[in-house]
């Protein structure tokens, strides 16, 4: 990454390569007339939100009202560490990164290896499995809960049609859980099934020829190469899902409102519900900065491992 | 691939052919268990089409049916005047055609900026757009609502578009593809007395045609996409996106399945065109942005 920072090196004559090198005072001044629109946005609707959490974590801010309110210094935060409903919601959301996460790698990882073994008609897989990343989450949800509707919806017959007793998916808290997994794999498993069949492409064919030489099975052929081959990816994937697992809203909201009786309700959620229903911006600001925290301390321990990783393979 | 085409050594012929019979055995299985999951995979897409196309009363006889003997558009037309569909398609269209066309001009600046200019600082530039990565806008709604409000900016579309400008990832796709432009090129054109301005809108920028395409289906998507935002953001009804707009229908009309599935079938057709027209240009786009 650092390596951006240097000088472009360029093996040209004497004169020219000065010219350049300099750093001219209209490059500078050019530079940072490219980079100011973007910085400013950047600074206004990313930074900002993060300060402005922060700032109104410390007060009693009501969300409607303009103003701050009144300091009430660290007495939000305080409240939201002994508030059991926050704690529930933050455990939803990690209930729904552990039941989707290990559908979601391990389904594209095997899928993405059946189809790489197939050499035509690739594009239907690629439609059938990834359209449904493109559609909007509401109309998922419209979709799903109508196949979902108790006895007559088409998932509940097939339930019935194999001799299972469906369950009430969108009124009891089990089947709440089995409904919003199984929308959610439908829906996002294109994405992951597309960054592996990606990383597949970058595996050279001779990889397989030695081992194939040697009769080792298909089978034994993606346990020994492929799949330890795909390893970085499989670390990409996992971080990304479970990043966009704990920052899941739209489905649990818009299929079941958090229900039944808030047993689903993730913490995105329970912050949309203090801050914009009982308006208490302030509080809800403090619930957002201890979730921001625990987002932001996973995606910079992953990265600072797997940059860690990467100096001992360069090593 | 094909292990069956390579010559073998005499010794090993046999366990070769025998393992070239299991080759394709699982090429055959593997195949199989995909279409059949594909197949499964557009159930849900087929099923709400079917629906959407019988009449309420033979839903209620029979609602598993794949076949009607009235097909009919009336859940179409009604849906379209109970609802103002034309509207949330409109304000959808509006606000991702925006931030789309903002974010590639922004975006790809900057990106032309840290590739291939030196300024003062550029490595902190740098260092804190990466850092940005990291950031779940998605988590700050309510910070975010609280700057919108402030600066009166509420029910606006620009409230929707200018948050969905910052887009880091963007800056990244753009600087990787414009870093790949030989400098050899940048020094001639500079030599030739162009600007810099020059330089990045009739050198740099016709090069980056893919950076482009991927960067604006992408930003499309995810802005017609966006749910909590939106629905934060825009409470009129005929303001609304149509994300937010369908998502009001749930449970709303338990019976009118029909109506509910025309919605939900005019809610995917667009996106589904686009996707069928763009294909390989976003499962590129996936693949390169989501490999960071």
């Amino acid at each position: 990454m650092t390596t951006t920072a240097a000088a472009p090196t360029v093996p040209a004559v004497g004169t020219r390569t000065i010219r350049l090198r300099r750093p001219a005072g209209s490059d500078n001044r050019a530079g940072w007339l490219f980079a100011t629109p973007f910085l400013v946005l950047y600074i206004l609707f990313l930074i900002g939100p993060v300060i402005i959490g922060l700032v109104i974590s410390l007060f009693n801010t009501a969300t409607v009202k303009s103003g701050l309110g009144h300091w009430v210094g660290g007495s939000n935060y305080a409240d939201v560490f002994k508030d059991a409903a926050f704690w529930q919601s933050m455990w939803h959301s990690v209930l729904f990164t552990l039941l989707t996460t290990p559908p979601l790698i391990i389904l594209p990882l095997l899928f993405a290896v059946f189809a790489a073994r197939i050499s035509r008609n690739r594009w239907f897989f690629r439609l059938a499995f990834f359209a449904p990343y493109v559609v909007p989450s509401s109309v998922v949800c419209l979709i799903f809960a109508f196949m979902y509707t108790p006895q007559t919806g088409l998932i509940s017959k097939v339930f019935s049609g194999v001799g299972l007793s469906a369950p009430n998916f969108l009124g009891s808290t089990g089947g709440a859980w089995l409904a919003v997994t199984l929308l959610t794999v439908w829906w996002t498993f294109g994405f992951n099934f597309i960054l592996y069949t990606a990383a597949l492409q970058d595996i050279p064919e001779e990889t397989y020829e030695a081992a194939s030489i040697d009769g080792a099975s298909p089978w034994q052929q993606i346990r020994a190469i492929t799949i330890p081959l795909l390893g970085p990816t499989t670390s990409l994937v996992l971080i990304l899902q479970v990043l966009a697992s704990l920052k899941v809203f739209d489905q649990i909201y818009i299929l079941l409102y958090g229900g039944p009786n808030e047993s689903t309700r993730p913490v995105i959620e329970y912050i949309y519900d203090t801050g914009f229903t009982s308006y208490r911006g302030g509080y809800a600001a403090a619930a957002t900065m201890v979730y921001f925290v625990v987002l932001v301390v996973i995606s910079a321990g992953w990265a600072l491992i797997r940059r860690r990783r990467n100096q001992t393979a360069n090593a | 691939m094909t292990a069956t085409a390579l010559p073998t050594p005499k010794g090993t012929r046999r366990a070769n052919s025998s393992a070239s019979t299991g080759i394709k055995a699982f090429n055959r299985l593997a195949a199989t268990c995909l279409i059949l999951f594909a197949l499964i995979w557009l159930i849900p897409f087929l099923w709400a089409l079917i629906t959407s196309l019988r009449p309420d009363s033979e839903i209620t006889a029979n609602p598993v049916s794949i076949w009607s003997n009235h097909w009919t558009l009336h859940a179409y037309t009604s849906t379209a005047t109970t609802n103002p569909i034309g509207w949330w398609y409109l304000n959808s269209f509006i606000i991702s055609t925006l931030s789309v066309i903002f974010t590639l001009v922004v975006c790809s600046m900057i990106g032309f900026g840290l590739a291939h200019l030196n300024f003062r600082g550029k490595s902190v530039v740098f260092a804190v757009i990466l850092a940005g990565l990291m950031l779940p806008t998605e988590a700050l709604v309510l910070p975010q609502f609280i700057e919108f409000r402030t600066i009166h900016l509420l029910g606006t579309y620009w409230a929707l578009i200018l948050p969905a400008l910052a887009a880091p990832v963007a800056v990244f796709v753009f600087h990787a593809f414009l870093k790949q432009i030989p400098v050899s090129l940048i020094e001639a054109a500079r030599l030739d007395g162009a600007g810099w301005w020059r330089v990045y809108y009739q050198v740099c920028m016709p090069l980056c045609r893919p950076a482009i395409s991927a960067v604006a289906i992408l930003t499309f998507i995810t802005t017609w996409n966006a749910f909590l935002w939106p629905l934060l953001v825009l409470t009129q009804t005929k303001s609304q996106t149509i994300t937010v707009g369908l998502s009001n229908l749930i449970g709303g009309s338990a019976i009118q399945y029909a109506e509910t599935m025309a919605s939900s079938v005019l809610g995917f057709l667009p996106l589904l065109a686009i996707f069928l027209l763009l294909q390989r240009q976003i499962v590129q786009g996936v693949a390169n942005t989501g490999i960071k």
